[in-house]
């Protein structure tokens, strides 16, 4: 910007070449105060800390009123498994997240394009949208055994792959279709003034405008297609398939309870990764524009 | 200040006659508009809420169809399905900017759609951004920006295609009264480099005369042009036109016409 000329008479001084607006309305400032800093410290530190205590509790409180291991075993124990049984949960692990990620990458591939597709057209809205949310309500469980008839129950992991995408694809249509609908009025109309084609205002309006809808769909749906894997391997699996809910069930069988809350701890680790990767998706996407991403200084 | 050739005047940019609009409602948005706008002018469309000038605008821009009368455009040509290219740009009362794409791209946006290459849009939105003093925040985001700098940007986004005429829609409204002045100032300015003629909507009297060569007062219910003032003014529009006493009685004139479209009767 151009320092404004001070030796300019003319009346245009107060114009063009002086800055825009007083200094104060200037980008908002980016670097936080030592004091806030300190707070980040701790805001880090403390989940960490309440996680402690609490395995800290649950030991002594085991030890105390002495529970039976078979009902509930201390933390130490839960650990020993961990380590002990480490290799078999980490291949029990690679086949549910092999699960889970096929089905959330399927079900956004497919949430997106048909949500987009039923956008285009009302007629076609009109004509699929009872049928998407009946699909919706419809309980997983109750449609396992059919999956599982139609794959075969060889290929169990194809019917664990179709139930954990039906539940993971709902939320992702149901955004799509409603961010694509949300795109301003007002921009909008800048787009008509401009001639803009179908195509144009689809690229440059719509879908930037939806994204930030389709990345909430996208972040209930990470979560929910690890549910979907775990909850259709209950149900389907059969003895067929090897991820960590049949671990969690042979080991109930086997009453190695140590090794149950093992696998949930791997379960709900593998859980954990998938929200923050979504989570760096969402700030890689809309932090630099969406009202969601930005700190407001008061 | 139009620059008026001896002898015949230049064919106006658009012509409205007898143009009216009625909603599928039945409410009688505009009746009877006559309007030539010729090169150069800056003509202020004033009236209160519900006189129409704002669908006026619409329909000028093409973003409405009128439902009586003519809009032609003498000087443009018109495309095979009858449309004319207008060369226009429109600011809304709104900014209307993308909150996802940083200023420079918002301004762009016209030169995108009229699929323009890049480096010679690029250009253009760098020499536009500079016009309305905007060059610093060329990669900022709008939310970045205060009200005042976003209409800036919104500004620049309608002068980024060179449009012969620029047609606003109370842009200064939601605006304070020390941004809107200084916005009317640097729009004068830019009237004046760029030779564009502007066709202006607006519900302040001081606003409209201090800007203007030409002002349509008009009333509601139906909406309709009441009176025409012209304000002849050869000096620049600075500061000392705001309190020289031409601007003060064309301030009262376009009051007494505004009063009488109320409804009211004139005031001493």
């Amino acid at each position: 910007m151009t320092p404004p000329k001070a030796t300019d008479a003319l009346h245009e001084a107060q114009m063009l070449s002086s800055p825009p607006e007083p200094a104060a309305e200037a980008p908002a400032p980016a670097p936080a105060p030592p004091a806030r800093k300190r707070t980040d410290m701790a805001d880090r530190w403390l989940p960490l800390a309440g996680g402690l205590g609490f395995l800290a509790l649950w030991q002594v409180a085991v030890k105390v009123l002495a529970i039976s291991p078979f009902t509930l075993p201390p933390p130490s124990a839960v650990f020993v498994a961990l380590w002990q049984d480490g290799p078999e949960l980490l291949h029990a692990l690679a086949f549910t997240a092999a699960i889970t990620l096929s089905a959330f990458l399927l079900a956004l591939a497919s949430g997106v394009m048909l949500g987009v597709a039923l956008t285009q057209n009302r007629r076609i809205e009109r004509m699929l949208w009872p049928y998407a949310v009946a699909l919706q309500v419809t309980p997983m469980v109750a449609i396992a055994p059919l999956v599982v008839i139609w794959v075969g129950l060889s290929r169990a992991w194809l019917a664990l792959l179709v139930l954990a995408w039906v539940v993971a694809f709902f939320p992702i249509l149901s955004n799509t279709v409603l961010g694509m609908k949300s795109a301003d009025h007002g921009l909008k109309n800048v787009f008509t003034l401009y001639r803009a084609s179908r195509w144009q205002r689809f690229c440059h309006l719509q879908l930037p405008a939806a994204l930030p809808y389709i990345i909430a769909g996208m972040r209930v749906s990470a979560g929910l297609s690890v549910i979907g894997a775990v909850v259709a391997e209950f149900v389907a699996g059969s003895g067929g398939t090897t991820g960590l809910a049949w671990v969690i069930t042979q080991s109930g069988s086997m009453l190695d309870i140590a090794r149950m809350f093992a696998a949930l701890v791997v379960l709900t680790a593998f859980g954990l990764a998938m929200n923050m990767a979504t989570g760096l998706i969402q700030r890689l996407l809309l932090g630099a524009w969406h009202e969601s991403a930005i700190e407001q200084e008061n | 200040m139009q620059p008026h050739p001896q002898g015949s005047p230049p064919p106006p940019l658009v012509r409205l006659a007898h143009v009216g609009k009625v909603y599928d409602s039945g409410t009688i948005a505009l009746a009877d508009l006559t309007l030539d706008v010729a090169p150069g002018e800056f003509i202020s469309l004033l009236g209160p809420s519900g006189c129409g000038k704002s669908t006026a605008l619409r329909m000028i821009a093409g973003l409405g169809r009128h439902s009586s009368g003519l809009i032609d455009w003498p000087t443009s040509a018109y495309d095979a399905a009858g449309e004319p290219e207008r060369e226009i740009g429109f600011v809304f009362q709104e900014p209307q900017l993308m909150p996802w794409a940083t200023i420079a791209e918002n301004v762009r946006l016209p030169l995108k759609l009229a699929r323009v290459p890049r480096a010679r849009a690029q250009a253009r939105v760098a020499e536009t951004l500079e016009m309305v003093g905007l060059s610093a925040f060329a990669d900022a985001y709008p939310r970045q920006l205060s009200g005042g700098m976003k209409m800036r940007a919104s500004i620049a986004r309608a002068l980024v295609t060179e449009p012969r005429l620029l047609l606003m829609d109370e842009p200064f409204a939601a605006l304070d009264e020390i941004t809107r002045t200084r916005l009317s100032n640097d729009l004068l300015e830019i009237w004046q480099r760029t030779g564009c003629t502007v066709l202006f909507v607006t519900h302040s009297v001081y606003e409209s005369v201090f800007l203007s060569t030409r002002i349509l007062v008009m009333a509601p219910r139906p909406g309709r042009v009441i009176g025409e003032v012209a304000i002849d003014h050869p000096g620049p529009r600075d500061t000392a036109w705001r309190q020289s006493p031409a601007y003060q009685a064309g301030c009262r004139r376009v009051s007494a016409l505004l009063a009488e479209a109320m409804g009211q009767p004139a005031p001493a």
